[in-house]
């Protein structure tokens, strides 16, 4: 194993002397992982993702990590990585479009077993028509899987969800699933400045007995025999058990927005918000948003950028309040489900100023220029 | 774990529940008990839901009694009648999905390897034959191709029985069920010799009618798979309520069908286990 020296979080995310990389994103997951302190990594490969994982699998090889291997499709890899999750270990793996839903089954499981998975989610279109380019539709469908959903605009937000996503998910509160989203090629495919602590410091191991449940690994008293297994009865009390787990699932989501805010510095970043017009998005449609704005801000019209990093928990009062004052609310979007645009809709207290899209999929990009005559139209 | 950490507060000492008392006192756990012991030590199942003459439930009395190290063992489950009778198991056991046990013990064996180097934690997969012949086959074969350190048991019951008696690929050809309303059209999958080309060390066949050999290859499926490689075993347990004979016939149905050649006990060690083996047991006898 590679030596490094385990430093506190806070000291491997902020003070920490930074050095300047030129890398891509998927090389961005392989340095967050260097510092990650992670036991082991599962692999599969799915287009944009496995430059990430073969990445993943060169730093075990370099002895950054303990254990890896290969596995035979999403849905026995994300079930491998909820075994070694149980047993106690750190893990990571990721996935991407139709491998996310290959693996769909799985991810309730994680939340409700209240496993601090890290999983990266490289995201593509899903078939059919076969397809193997950029498009976020996949977040539409994990929305209400229990698992914490942070969405990185770009290299550097990947590198840096990665690491904190660790510490947010092992928090003894939380202790759920982080699904860190990033769009495809886009991100993963391109090179981009990139700053990153020194490679000789990394997290703090994960406890395993900070976990909420008990680790399955016969060192602590088996609690059991249950005479009546809620599984079996068709009453009362087995109904409540399991809604009210399902709760608490809810709510240890809810209880990591005070972590979101420590380390990522809230759940939304915002420009110019009291504009008259605001554009709200995720990913990599806020980096053409930006553009849009500055054209926009430039051109005498008065608009401004909401990017949320968060997408469960969802920054409802965040949006709420930042949209009060708006006349228009424009959510640009890399998918044809505007699955963001629903959910601004169920928060912004005047909806009928939420417009949907701009909405480019199938692979297209998204010229800042779409969003800009969305921003034009609605200042006439 | 030390036994020593498994005991009751004095202070909730009278309000436990008797199960529990006689489980910390009586339970199987640091002694070496087997299948002749029955009845003189707390069993690891306490109780269960499942039918009257349930086959399965009679080979999981009898593959957790044979268990050779409990104190350390962890069990993987899956979908299926014996869910329902694990929460009522003293040792650790896990309900992921239908059909993803074997990947998901592959994931708990490394993380427990990492975490215990110096230590065996014996990771014991116990499914019916819908989850380990059908929807979890792959992940099955998959964890033998990666030569798994995992012991595999399949409790079959020739149905899908706890969804109310359909076909499974360890049905026997022509047998009418639920789904196969003209009879099942193929034969009941070969899967110990699957096991042996597959790379399994171990692979072996039996029945809760003959229990001192079902204990031989539960120890032995365990102690295969800790040292050398995978192992699978196949316990036959026929299901009175979906194969529709009397409560009380299970064992005398499974003579039969021993009897008529269409169920038969199976061994195959291949020779690193057999090396291990002859090893260990000449060291029991010794004692």
């Amino acid at each position: 194993m590679i030596q490094q020296k385990v430093v506190e979080p806070e000291h491997l995310f902020f003070p920490a002397e930074r050095e300047k990389m030129f890398i891509t994103g998927s090389e961005a997951v392989k340095e967050a992982i260097k510092r990650a302190n992670v036991d082991m990594a599962i692999s599969y490969p799915i287009t944009p993702q496995s430059e990430s994982m073969h990445l993943v699998g060169d730093i075990y090889a370099e002895g950054y990590l303990r254990e890896y291997f290969r596995g035979e499709n999403e849905f026995a890899v994300m079930s491998a990585v909820a075994g070694a999750s149980m047993g106690g270990v750190r893990v990571f793996t990721a996935t991407g479009g139709p491998g996310t839903l290959r693996a769909f089954e799985i991810f309730s499981t994680w939340a409700g077993a209240r496993l601090p998975i890290v999983c990266g989610f490289m995201t593509r279109g899903v078939n059919s028509p076969l397809t193997i380019q950029p498009d976020t539709i996949e977040m539409a469908f994990m929305l209400d899987t229990g698992i914490i959903m942070l969405h990185a605009e770009n290299a550097q937000d990947l590198y840096e969800m990665i690491l904190k996503a660790f510490v947010i998910a092992e928090k003894t509160d939380v202790h759920i699933p982080v699904g860190v989203f990033v769009d495809g090629f886009f991100v993963t495919h391109t090179r981009d400045k990139v700053e990153v602590a020194p490679p000789d410091i990394k997290l703090p191991p994960y406890d395993p007995y900070s976990a909420p449940v008990p680790v399955m690994d016969m060192e602590n008293v088996p609690v059991r025999q249950m005479r009546d297994p809620f599984v079996m009865k068709s009453n009362f009390i087995s109904y409540a058990a399991h809604a009210s787990w399902q709760q608490e699932v809810l709510a240890a989501a809810e209880r990591a927005r005070k972590y979101i805010y420590k380390y990522l510095g809230g759940l939304v970043e915002a420009e110019n918000a009291d504009a008259d017009i605001l554009v709200i998005t995720s990913g990599t449609a806020a980096s053409q948003s930006r553009e849009a704005i500055a054209q926009a801000r430039q051109a005498g019209l008065n608009a401004g950028l909401v990017k949320i990093k968060s997408i469960r928990p969802f920054p409802a009062e965040e949006i709420k309040e930042l949209t009060r004052k708006a006349k228009a609310v424009i959510v640009p979007e890399f998918n044809r489900a505007g699955w963001l645009c629903r959910e601004l809709k169920a928060v912004v207290e005047d909806n009928t100023k939420v417009l949907g899209g701009p909405r480019v999929f199938g692979g297209m990009t998204m010229p800042p220029e779409l969003i800009l005559s969305e921003i034009r139209r609605c200042a006439k | 774990m030390s036994k020593s950490i498994f005991k009751i507060s004095p202070g909730f000492a009278d309000i436990m529940p008797a199960e529990y008392r006689e489980l910390v006192e009586q339970g199987p756990y640091e002694k070496s008990v087997g299948f002749s012991d029955l009845g003189t030590f707390k069993e690891l199942l306490e109780e269960h839901p499942l039918c009257a003459g349930c086959g399965l439930a009679l080979s999981l009395r009898l593959i957790l009694a044979s268990l050779p190290n409990p104190v350390d063992t962890i069990i993987v489950g899956s979908t299926g009648c014996n869910s329902l009778a694990f929460p009522q198991v003293a040792v650790h056991n896990i309900h992921s999905l239908f059909g993803n046990q074997n990947a998901v013990a592959s994931g708990l064996k490394r993380a427990l390897k990492l975490r215990y180097p110096e230590k065996a934690k014996d990771v014991v997969v116990i499914a019916g034959d819908g989850a380990t012949a059908d929807i979890g086959l792959d992940m099955v074969m998959q964890s033998w191709f990666r030569r798994e350190n995992i012991t595999t048991i399949m409790l079959d019951n020739e149905a899908y029985a706890n969804t109310g008696g359909q076909e499974s690929g360890m049905s026997p050809e022509g047998t009418v069920l639920n789904m196969a309303p003209t009879g099942k059209k193929f034969p009941k999958i070969s899967l110990p010799e699957i096991a042996r080309e597959s790379g399994c060390d171990y692979a072996a066949a039996v029945s809760p009618a003959r229990p001192g050999r079902l204990e031989k290859m539960v120890r032995r499926s365990i102690l295969v798979a800790r040292e050398i490689g995978p192992t699978y075993l196949q316990v036959f347990c026929p299901c009175p309520t979906n194969y529709k004979f009397k409560p009380e016939e299970t064992i005398e149905r499974i003579k039969k069908r021993e009897k008529d050649g269409t169920y038969q006990i199976r061994e195959y060690i291949s020779p690193a286990a057999r090396e291990l083996l002859t090893r260990l047991e000449e060291k029991t006898s010794d004692e």
